[in-house]
């Protein structure tokens, strides 16, 4: 486990070492070395407010992709069961899909204030799409095989749906989740970068304003970092659920 | 013995880029009550395509299939396909895929789910799953779940050419064993003339495509077969020759 994490680990010391020689170098008076990010995460630790921070993030991001999920999980199964559903929902769905939740910030303050809604609003339309996508496939390709199985049997609809179609699309949508997830995470920090008074986003801009504390600003990227990947590694988990292992080749 | 199945003017085309391609062009078939007849034919010819008109998942254009009388309208449990790829579920334990069949609310299904896990030697494996066992135990479990449900035809469609020799053998020895204890009517497809020679009463050879049936072999052989005798050699030879081997 060590042996295998320690290439990762020397990537990281690398870039460490890169950036502080680069400061040290440059006599940057703005851009702070690593020991300064540390000492200013120390600092948040210390008077609490990288908690709050966290905190608030955190449960903008949840919020909005649980409604994401929701939403998105019947809305899928429907429209890759369903010819007509499909037809009827895929070009709008589509015609949403690239528009980046960024782009909808100014409509999200004008609907929703500058309160909790605004980014659990863009966090749901950042989830939504993404999870549909991914659901619509994984109904559309369960193996036919399966399918003509359960008819062969014939089952009623509630058990051919709860038997058969939703736990062979999970893994795609297990997928869509950790793509969702991910994208979540990205714009709840743009989202708080914009208004409110707490959250990773807010920290970071706050931190520039305030008296151009880099130090701060560099330490709300590294914890944004952190924090995303705590939360992939914990999506991944799912994808090891014995249900749902026979799609996953490792 | 009455007939279970009867396949009458079977003739099935379809749309291919320029026109119609037809892949049976006239098949008239009957299967006893409790016979296992085995269709073989060189690739392409449209056995898979006979099969699923037979078992319901396809129509024929013209003809018709009837079972124990009358006609034949989509797929039921009274007969059950077991095809070559398989299709255990792979998101429910052994057990589970079981149960896939039977009414949830039924008292004795853990006995009977027992039974036939008995039957194929697969107790001790009710909550393994797919991705756990191998390819012939598979097959078992495939077996099981359909004899579960009691089905009074079973349709194989080369359901041990995906196996390796040895587990094909295997595994066909057990069917045998299994269909001694509980007699079904049986629709075998394959393109492996000893294995129809092994399991069949009756062999039916269908032409290159589109399909008719080009010649019908009893098979005298009493069981359990020996393949290597001169009776099931003098066969295998004959019906070689309709391939023009």
């Amino acid at each position: 486990m060590l042996k295998r994490a320690l290439p990762a680990l020397g990537v990281v010391l690398l870039l460490v070492a890169t950036w502080w020689i680069c400061v040290v170098v440059t006599h940057s008076p703005i851009f702070p070395t690593p020991l300064a990010v540390v000492t200013a995460t120390l600092e948040l630790l210390r008077d609490g407010t990288l908690w709050d921070h966290i905190g608030a993030s955190l449960f903008r991001v949840a919020a909005g992709f649980l409604i994401a999920v929701l939403v998105a999980v019947p809305l899928g199964l429907w429209m890759g069961w369903v010819q007509g559903a499909f037809r009827t929902f895929n070009p709008i769905v589509q015609l949403l899909r690239p528009i980046s939740p960024i782009a909808w910030i100014p409509i999200a303050i004008l609907w929703f204030g500058v309160g909790d809604a605004s980014p659990i609003f863009l966090i749901f339309l950042s989830s939504v799409f993404p999870l549909v996508v991914q659901t619509v496939t994984g109904v559309h390709t369960i193996e036919r095989q399966y399918l003509r199985a359960a008819e062969n049997f014939g089952v009623s609809r509630r058990k051919l749906f709860v038997q058969v179609v939703i736990p062979a699309a999970l893994p795609q949508i297990i997928v869509g989740m950790r793509i969702a997830l991910g994208v979540a995470w990205l714009v709840v920090v743009a989202a708080e970068m914009i208004a409110l008074h707490s959250g990773l986003g807010y920290l970071i801009i706050d931190s520039r304003n305030a008296g151009n504390r880099y130090d701060l600003v560099v330490a709300g990227m590294v914890i944004i970092g952190v924090t995303g990947l705590l939360l992939d590694t914990m999506m991944r988990r799912m994808e090891g659920l014995r249900v749902v292992r026979w799609r996953y080749a490792r | 013995m009455p007939a279970k199945i009867v396949a009458d003017g079977i003739r099935k085309s379809y749309a291919n880029g320029n026109g119609t391609l037809p892949v049976i062009a006239g098949i008239d078939l009957a299967v006893a009550d409790g016979e296992f007849v085995a269709i073989v034919g060189p690739s392409g010819c449209g056995k898979t395509t006979l099969l699923n008109i037979l078992a319901g998942f396809d129509r024929p254009d013209r003809g018709s299939v009837k079972i124990d009388g009358a006609v034949r309208g989509g797929p039921s449990r009274k007969g059950i396909v077991i095809s070559q790829r398989g299709s255990v579920f792979p998101w429910l334990t052994v057990e589970q895929n079981l149960y896939f069949g039977l009414n949830g609310h039924d008292p004795d299904r853990k006995s009977r789910a027992d039974h036939y896990l008995g039957l194929v030697g697969l107790r001790g494996f009710e909550r393994g799953y797919a991705h756990e066992l191998s390819g012939g135990m598979l097959k078992r479990v495939e077996l099981a779940r359909a004899l579960v449900v009691r089905p009074e035809i079973l349709y194989m469609d080369e359901p041990f050419s995906a196996l390796d020799a040895l587990t094909s053998l295997r595994t066909r020895i057990e069917v045998l064993r299994i269909l001694d204890e509980e007699r079904h009517t049986c629709v075998l497809i394959t393109h492996d003339v000893e294995e129809a020679i092994h399991m069949a009463d009756r062999i039916v050879v269908l032409s290159p495509r589109p399909a008719t049936i080009q010649a019908v072999f009893d098979v005298p052989l009493s069981r359990p077969r020996d393949l290597g005798s001169r009776e099931a050699a003098t066969l295998k030879a004959s019906i070689l020759r309709e391939f023009g081997l």
